[in-house]
């Protein structure tokens, strides 16, 4: 699925104009624990969060996270945004709650990462 | 024929200076991608280096991160000066975390640093001394594909 048919689905705004919507979305990560996201989160993901400082851009580059959907009507702070647009990697808005947002997406869909267990 | 280094440099971390933390791991990441390494292992270095620089920003006053890439493999030798880890065994176990608010705020404090480094480093280890810092060294070798 793309990020455009994502943008639609959640009723979203594109933060970054310009930024591509045509990239191809395989898997969702929604989580506000951006460990969890370096531990689980796989190449070529979404992420979903309520988190909205830089370190969500930061952990996205690290990860190799395509892309972030920002829940509950939050608005990144300035240093996030100059960083997203700096990374290419684009962030948009919803006024959903993580819970509606990730339910909208498995209805049409979209999967999350399998689970893994981490060695101790 | 195995000991040529390829790249070497030093990064020096500020505790408690989060906006810039992480900024250090993003160059490393740059510079192993423009080298050519392997994506997988650029991921799995980066993800160790920037849980260092958190911890680093989160517990020191400051830090620096060594690299150093060989033809067989990436060494990260991250060390700090700050409060150090009194029981590393603890330290080392998923969810075991003594973070602040603020750092929770950020998205981090949820006790899977140090496992999370482990878990993507071949050869891992970690000394501390409390009240004076923490050194962690970590090698990744090229020789295998990315595990992750």
């Amino acid at each position: 699925m793309t990020l455009r048919n994502i943008s639609e689905l959640l009723k979203a705004e594109n933060l970054n104009a310009g930024c591509d919507l045509d990239i191809d979305i395989k898997h969702v990560k929604a989580s506000d624990l951006m460990s969890d996201v370096l531990a689980f989160a796989e190449s070529g993901a979404l992420l979903v969060t309520g988190l909205t400082n830089n370190h969500v851009i930061r952990t996205c580059e690290i990860a190799g996270i395509c892309a972030v959907v920002i829940v509950r009507n939050k608005t990144p702070t300035s240093e996030t945004i100059q960083l997203s647009r700096e990374k290419n990697i684009p962030i948009i808005l919803t006024k959903m709650t993580m819970f509606e947002a990730c339910g909208i997406l498995y209805e049409n869909g979209l999967r999350g990462i399998p689970a893994k267990t981490m060695p101790v | 024929m195995s000991l040529q280094i390829i790249y070497e440099e030093e990064f020096r971390i500020e505790g408690g200076n989060f906006l810039k933390a992480g900024e250090a791991s993003c160059r490393i990441r740059t510079i192993l991608k423009e080298i050519g390494i392997d994506n997988a292992i650029v991921r799995r270095v980066g993800i160790a280096a920037y849980e260092s620089e958190m911890n680093v920003v989160m517990y020191a006053h400051l830090g620096r991160i060594r690299l150093r890439v060989t033809k067989e493999k990436v060494f990260l030798g991250i060390d700090d000066e700050g409060q150090g880890i009194p029981d590393i065994s603890l330290a080392m176990q998923p969810g075991y975390s003594t973070a602040t608010d603020e750092m929770r705020e950020m998205g981090f404090g949820a006790g899977m640093g140090l496992p999370n480094i482990k878990k993507n480093a071949d050869i891992f280890s970690i000394t501390s001394t409390v009240g004076q810092g923490t050194s962690i060294e970590i090698t990744v070798k090229l020789d295998g594909n990315g595990r992750n």
